[in-house]
């Protein structure tokens, strides 16, 4: 990480004169000569493009072939080593891509939002002249952002071939289990015990102790399964650890197999994760090759093989037992625990399952020992967690910090803060649509499992939305509670009916046509399914809807006895008047009006009649003066 | 194999001693303590789907499924508190909120176990209002009834349809509030995906499978139940005929038969209409020129002796034997046997069964 913070703007340059600039030099170097000898020293460049989905979204492909086409033109391709442009996995600050480095003698430039046309200039000037093109580099936001984060899953990301096992092992990949393979068993468990780590997967179970169980049993085979079924909207944190870094996640299982004694792995992982299935066929055929996997491995007597297993998008197979279900080829619907999968899992067989993010932190454990893991994060919760920060906020991304880190440095520090000026920060979601809503006031409170669980929240797979005042956090609980009804497996009464009913309720009470006994009902039917439910999903379902009650009270009192939606958010309740004082008599919102509710004549103030208004907002956008209110 | 321990529990104050692999709802239920289920058949895997059995287990904050948390040494149950109970009430309440409200003219009534449940919970079944399944009866086969919007969604007659039948003609489909039992594709069942068992309408605990054949000849408890033996083969399933005003309207299965505990196949459960067919021969017929003519079982039998004695007289009793039929029981194949031995006096025996 040293070599990036080299990286430092010193100008600003006006964004006007970029379109022109690139072109100028880009049609000079086809014809004009060939630079030499002034230039930095070529041959040991290295350019590293972030080709996460997220990149590829923002186009890193066409950047990577520009580069290629560019070097080609100017003559640099037999200068430069073959593979200099390489292919890296994302690094978190999705909001700014394309991010592309540049490594010339030893020091590192990142250019931010890079397209195809910048390209030339950025040969031209940077490469062949070694003046790093300023007006382009990241700016202070992409420092802030990183500084405050501790990164050991996510160091790679962002920094290696993820299509490369070399690279992996050039960093010291597979040492972890080459050193894992050397030791016991029960010197492994051991070892994960120790470092305190803890199931990034929600419920923040001790990893150590999971494999002891599983040790435990005499039963054959066993089996580890990586869960990889990631599906809470907005979080990504584990297609891009497979996407960036497949490597870890394979060595993690190796290391986790031997431990708890399973010769076979699975990796459970949705379909609609193209790239990070690509990624990790090619990592685990180059690991075969290698002899990572396979009989035998590092000559040490285990055997080790692991399969893909895709999903077919059903967000419920997150579920460790309906996950089992799914592998199985049945629907994929849980069961109840006990007997718990360490016990009786898959085909029956005692079943370690674990999350990719868990599985990615085992190598540095075991090179790096448990006391260095520990020593990372909070008295209980151990090591670092990667979130995905979404929302209303400045630095959208991929975050990963020690855990116990305050909510408040994470968005305002790596955050950035809001994203729209005047607006206030109102509340957090986390842990996805299963998590709670932490109301602003609790700012301070440091974020671990127990901090959450205490407030009604949840650390679950670490998805965290922002929000600032401008959202409503009624239409919020129906928006995570429709999500879980949808996804509902439908086995159990009180998730698939019970959610049915509070999304109805909450509908209602958006529309306006809340009851006054609307939230009393919310509050006894969401503790009762939270009470009744069978698996994860439903026990945790009412969590928005019950947080956003407890902190937000006052907003749904004002929804269902006022009428009024204080964000603004719920259009029912919405009501277009004219501001008489504004109005400047132009028309515009009279002719955007589809429902013929404004009227006016020329020369004259409209009128909203509110019998035919049908809440549009036409005429809010249309009118240039803001005076509809 | 691990010994058989047994486990002391506690259940409602009452001391049980249970074996190793129960579990609360089987402790209870041998003890004589109700815990009601939707979704629980003693001839399925425990599924924890209706989560009406949820009961207080001491030292556990969260309340479990009786029909699939297994009993451990001294633990100490509760079956009902406020809490429980308030909680079954909303489930019930849920269940109704998207139930046809047509008990006057189901099928079901007074057999049903949703009827039953809010009965006894005393359950206000307009207390969640919402959106109901409006689906239409699926009558596309000549045996199975089929009213989705009576579905409560326990399970039970696709997993006996899996677990039991293993014919997979059915499964739950879809997601969320929309996920139903339904045929692969949502095809019509036809002979090509179902082999009309009716297993699933014996699991059925509401209206929403019924029989085809008996639909609005009765309600259960109009029937008089007389148990037999199944005729059609040697397996020797025991059901009940319902009879209303001396009329077989349809046959059902009580779990404790014996042989098949509640189980019948296409045949035991649908194959009844020969009993009050114009065309079912009810006395021996003997033929005499061209024709047949009714006898009585005397005449019947004499002839039959006659002419067996005739021809073992008359060519050796060697040239006679006995060929049984599978559909028999192993009590009358026995007999047909032994007959042979006895009186033909040779080992002529034998059954359609061996081919």
């Amino acid at each position: 990480m040293a070599e990036r913070k080299k990286t430092r703007p010193k100008a600003k340059a006006k964004s006007g004169t970029k379109v022109k600039s690139v072109r100028k030099p880009k049609t000079a170097a086809k014809t004009g000569p060939k630079p030499k000898s002034k230039g930095p020293d070529i041959k040991g460049l290295v350019i590293r493009v972030c080709l996460g989905t997220g990149g590829l979204a923002a186009g890193s492909q066409e950047v990577i072939d520009a580069f290629h086409d560019e070097l080609k033109a100017q003559g640099l391709e037999a200068i430069v080593k073959k593979k200099c442009v390489n292919k890296t996995g994302c690094r978190g600050f999705c909001a700014k891509d394309v991010l592309v480095d540049v490594i010339l003698d030893g020091s590192t430039s990142t250019y931010q939002r890079v397209r195809p046309e910048k390209i030339g200039r950025i040969v031209e000037e940077h490469i062949i002249k070694g003046q790093p093109v300023e007006e382009w580099l990241v700016g202070p936001d992409y420092h802030t952002f990183h500084d405050k984060q501790t990164k050991i899953l996510l160091k790679q990301c962002g920094q290696i071939d993820p299509e490369d096992i070399n690279a992996y092992i050039g960093i010291g990949g597979y040492e972890g289990a080459k050193k894992a393979l050397s030791l016991t068993e029960f010197e492994v468990i051991e070892e994960v015990k120790k470092s305190g780590l803890r199931g990034r997967g929600g419920a923040g179970f001790l990893t150590g102790l999971k494999w002891e169980f599983c040790s435990m049993s005499r039963a054959f085979p066993k089996y580890i399964i990586c869960n990889a079924d990631e599906g809470d909207p907005g979080a990504f944190m584990d297609r891009s650890i497979i996407e960036g870094n497949p490597h870890s996640v394979i060595e993690g299982m190796i290391i986790g197999g031997y431990a708890t004694g399973a010769n076979i792995g699975y990796i459970y992982i949705r379909a609609e994760y193209p790239l990070a299935i690509e990624r990790l066929k090619i990592a685990i055929e180059e690991a075969t090759k290698k002899g990572f996997i396979g009989k035998n491995i590092f000559k040490q007597g285990f055997d080790f093989t692991i399969r893909i297993k895709e999903g077919a998008g059903a967000f419920i197979c997150g579920e460790e037992t309906a996950l089992i279900a799914s592998i199985e080829g049945k629907r994929g619907m849980p069961r109840s625990k006990p007997p718990f999968p360490v016990n009786k899992g898959l085909w029956g067989k005692p079943t370690v399952i674990n999350n990719v993010e868990t599985l990615s932190n085992l190598p540095s454990i075991i090179t790096k020992g448990a006391s260095w893991f520990a020593s990372i994060g909070s008295e209980q919760s151990k090591g670092t967690k990667v979130f995905a920060l979404t929302g209303k906020i400045k630095n959208t991304g991929l975050i990963e910090v020690p855990m116990g880190i305050s909510l408040k440095e994470i968005i305002y520090d790596i955050g950035g803060g809001m994203e729209k000026r005047n607006r206030e920060l109102k509340a957090v979601q986390t842990g996805g649509p299963s998590g709670g809503c932490i109301p602003a006031s609790h700012i301070d409170m440091s974020v671990d499992y127990e901090s959450l669980m205490r407030i009604g929240s949840m650390m679950g797979s670490g998805g965290m939305v922002v929000m600032d005042n401008y959202t409503c956090m009624v239409d919020m609980a129906k928006f995570f509670i429709s999500f879980t009804q949808s996804e509902s497996c439908g086995k159990c009464v009180p998730c698939r009916i019970g959610t049915k009913r509070m999304q109805e309720i909450l509908t209602r009470i958006t529309g306006g046509k809340g009851k006054e006994d609307d939230i009393d009902l919310l509050v006894e039917l969401g503790t009762d399914i939270k009470l009744s439910s069978l698996c994860g999903l439903g026990q945790s379902a009412p969590n928005p809807v019950l947080s956003t009650i407890k902190f937000f009270r006052k907003e749904y009192e004002s929804h269902i006895k006022k009428g009024i939606c204080p964000a603004g958010v719920c259009k029912a309740l919405r009501q277009y008047v004219v501001n008489t004082e504004n109005c400047k008599m132009c028309g515009k919102c009279a002719r955007v009006c589809s429902s013929g509710a404004v009227i006016w004549q020329p020369k004259q103030k409209a009128v909203i009649n509110k019998s035919k208004c049908v809440k549009c907002g036409a005429c809010f956008d249309a009118c240039p003066f803001k005076s509809i209110m | 194999m691990p010994e058989k321990k047994i486990k002391k529990v506690k259940i409602d104050g009452r001391k049980i001693a249970c074996e190793r692999e129960e579990t609360i709802l089987q402790a209870a239920k041998k003890a004589g303590i109700e815990i009601p289920t939707l979704c629980h058949d003693d001839r399925l895997e425990p599924y924890g789907g209706c989560r009406l059995c949820i009961v207080q287990v001491k030292g556990v904050v969260r309340p479990l499924p009786a029909c699939t948390t297994p009993v451990t040494n001294n633990m100490e149950v509760c079956t009902e508190n406020d809490i429980i109970r308030r909680i079954r009430q909303n489930i019930i309440a849920l269940l109704l909120s998207n139930h046809p409200n047509d008990c006057m003219k189901c099928e079901k009534t007074g057999d049903c176990a949703l009827q039953d449940l809010a009965y006894r919970y005393d359950v206000d079944s307009t207390r969640f209002e919402g959106e109901k399944w409006d689906l239409p009866i699926r009558e596309d086969n000549p045996f199975i009834s089929y009213e989705p919007n009576k579905c409560i969604l326990c399970g039970r007659c696709t997993r006996i349809c899996n677990e039991v039948v293993m014919a997979g003609t059915i499964d739950l489909v879809g997601r969320g509030f929309n996920s139903m039992p339904d045929t692969a594709f949502r095809r019509p069942r036809t002979i090509d995906n179902c082999e009309f068992c009716g297993q699933c309408v014996s699991t059925c605990p509401t209206g929403a499978l019924t029989d085809k054949k008996g639909r609005g000849r009765g309600r259960s408890y109009e029937m008089k139940k007389v148990r037999t033996t199944c005729s059609y083969c040697g397996t020797g399933c025991n059901f009940d005929l319902n009879l209303k005003d001396g009329k077989v309207v349809k046959v059902t299965s009580a779990y404790d038969a014996p042989v098949n505990h509640g189980n019948l196949c296409i045949k035991g459960r649908y194959g009844y209409d020969f009993i009050h067919s114009a065309d079912r021969i009810k006395t021996p017929l003997i033929r005499r020129g061209d024709s047949f003519h009714e006898a009585t079982w005397d005449e019947a039998i004499d002839l039959i002796a006659d002419r067996f004695s005739g021809l073992m007289k008359k060519y050796g009793n060697k040239t006679v034997g006995a060929f049984s039929s599978s559909r028999c029981t192993n009590e009358e194949n026995f007999l047909i046997a032994k007959f042979a031995r006895t009186v033909f006096k040779n080992n002529n025996v034998d059954n359609c069964a061996r081919v």
